[in-house]
Order: structure tokens, then sequence, then C-alpha cells
């Protein structure tokens, strides 16, 4: 029967301010019931105040073929990083 | 100005007398049996929904089933003890003293079955919830206060299976249509009110069901309107779980139930 049944992404808002994050999928006969799905599967320890769900035939994926192409490129370039700044002492959160 | 002697308590007493100890009086029957009769409707519900726990139909819905059984068992660990010892009550008590309604005890059946008696039960709790946030015994009050989201999301869940399983296939169709068959009979007991429940009515800790019957009829046919379905027809109501009058099937859950505890009463684990 789940076979039968498209696959959905879950995201989850952990609190208020902070991002959805990818957690998981589930299987669900449509949108209403996925997140039914996705309520009991992963928010069932408090772990979240927001949920969504995206079918994941949606998602448009990076093929893993290109991977050389688009990721190893910036490997080389250590000088995006912003880590050539000393921080004052007193900014937190960085 | 001279003050009284100080007087001569002996060792060991509190002081006061029995005259001035606090509210430690006991309850009244009334109002113990109407904890029992919800919280064995609870404890019930949560052990049969129990049963499905790694039976489920998919993976997602075991979990959702287990959840369900999950707030059963809470609201009947506050109720159960309130009403007194809340193991000893559950577990070292004979099928005879549950309060229960029938609706709850019925075999989980398919998966139809039990969502067709979730339905019917969780409607009628959550709209019994949400008078009862007024009762005038505070742990009541508090405890539907707490409940009633939680239920809230039971009957919506219920109701949404119950429109996808009615309005899908011809066999969910079939499946969902007889799942309601076999639960309809013991709706009008949930709206029954003999004397003890009245006593409780009367002195305001618990809502009169008959002030939302028409409310609970008219919800439930708007969901099987959605769903495709005709009600059953009405058939010769089963009373009698709240004077304790139990199908078989009680007995053999509460064998399966309490088998542990009463067989070897100081296990621990």
């Amino acid at each position: 029967m789940s076979s039968d049944w498209p696959l959905w992404e879950v995201f989850v808002r952990s609190k208020g301010g902070l991002s959805h994050r990818h957690v998981g999928s589930v299987h669900a006969p449509d949108a209403e019931l996925a997140l039914v799905h996705a309520r009991d599967t992963y928010t069932r320890r408090m772990e979240g105040v927001s949920l969504w769900v995206v079918p994941s035939a949606e998602i448009v994926a990076s093929d893993p073929d290109q991977a050389g192409e688009l990721f190893e490129p910036a490997e080389s370039k250590i000088y995006r990083h912003p880590t050539f700044y000393d921080i004052p002492g007193e900014v937190k959160h960085i | 100005m001279a003050s009284l002697p100080p007087i001569d308590v002996p060792e060991g007493a509190t002081g006061a007398g029995v005259f001035d100890a606090p509210a430690e009086r006991a309850k009244d029957p009334a109002h113990v049996d109407y904890l029992l009769r919800l919280g064995d409707d609870a404890l019930v519900l949560g052990q049969r929904l129990g049963e499905w726990c790694g039976h489920g139909p998919v993976l997602e819905v075991d979990i959702s089933l287990a959840n369900l059984a999950l707030d059963m068992i809470g609201q009947a660990t506050l109720l159960l003890g309130e009403a007194g010892d809340g193991d000893q009550l559950a577990f070292h008590r004979d099928v005879l003293d549950f309060r229960n309604c029938l609706l709850v005890e019925q075999p989980n059946g398919d998966f139809a079955q039990t969502i067709a008696r979730h339905l019917l039960y969780t409607t009628w709790q959550h709209l019994l919830l949400q008078r009862l946030t007024e009762s005038s015994d505070r742990f009541l009050a508090e405890f539907a206060h707490k409940a009633v989201k939680e239920v809230a999301y039971h009957r919506e869940l219920a109701a949404e299976w119950t429109i996808r399983l009615g309005d899908g296939t011809e066999e969910s169709t079939r499946r969902m249509a007889e799942g309601l068959d076999w639960s309809w009979r013991f709706v009008p007991e949930l709206f029954e009110v003999d004397e003890t429940l009245q006593a409780g009515i009367d002195c305001g800790i618990a809502p009169d069901p008959g002030g939302f019957e028409e409310e609970y009829r008219s919800a439930i046919a708007a969901v099987l309107a959605e769903a495709q379905l005709e009600a059953p027809a009405e058939q010769r109501p089963i009373l009698g779980g709240r004077r304790g009058h139990h199908s078989e099937h009680l007995g053999h859950l509460l064998a399966a139930m309490q088998f542990l505890p009463r067989t070897y009463p100081d296990a621990t684990w």
C-alpha cells in the first residue's frame, strides 16, 4: 500500500526564528495526510513548531555526475571564507 | 498583658484537631464513578489502539496509531490517578468493575473498523471535553483543558481517514461502511444519562451529553456525507457498559493487559 503512495520530504522548524530543516521523508496519499504523518513521525518529542511537506518528485536535484564541475572548484578558493578578519571579543555568535 | 501559658502538646501530635483537618474528604461516589467512566474509556481505547503496534497497514500509520494510543494512556493515567490508585485500578480490577462504554472495547477489526470506532468515540469525547472545561471540579476542568487539544487532533485524523476510505476504492468503501455498521449500535450509550451521571450533572462536575447530541449527529453526518457514505441503518442500541455489563471482548483485553501484574504482583523492570 505505502509503495503506491508518493513520497514527501519533511522539513521542521524547531523554534520561531530558525529555518525549517530537512529531517526525513514519509509516504502519504495526499498533502493533508503527509502533514499528519510528518507530525506523528517527526514531532512527537516536541521537535518543532512548524512543518513543511514537499512532494519529493518536485525537488530539483543536482546531478551527482556533475559533482566535480559544480563543487570541486570551490575547494581551492579558501579566500571566499571570511576567516581572515580579527573578530572583536565583544561580538558574539559568529 | 499577661500571656496564656503554652499548651502542652504531646510529642508527635500536629496540634490540629480532626475538625481542623484540611479537605482530605472522601470523594462522592458519583464523582469517583464519573472519573472511572472517562478513565476507563481512555484506558481501554488506549489498550485497543496499542494492539496495532507493529501491525499497522503501513509504517507511518503504525506510528500514528501508537501515538493515539499513548495519548489515551496518558489521559487514563491522570483520570484513574484522581479516582484512586491508578495502577491498582488499571491492573487489579475485574471486568465487572470497569465503567467504560461498550464502543471503546470493540475489537479493532480491520483498519477501517478501528477508524470508525475512533471517529464515533473521539467526536463525542471532543464535544464533551469542550464542555468539561467548565466543570465545577477543578481537576476535571484542568484535565479537559489539557486533553481537548489532543482529542481535537484525534477527531480530525479519524475524520480524514473516514473520508479517504469512504470515498476511496470499492474495497475501502465497503470496509469503511462495515466498520461504521459494526460500531453504530454503541453510539446511543454515549448519550445515556443514568442516575449516577445525573447526580454528576446536578452538582456541576459533568456536562449533560444531551446538550451536544444534536451537534454530534450533524458532525458525524457531515463527515459521512463528505466520505460519500450512507449513515448505517438505526439498530437496537446496546447499553450497559457504564454499569459493568460488558461484552466478552473486554475480558480478553483485560486478560492480556493485566496478566503480568496480576501473576507477578511485585514484578519490577
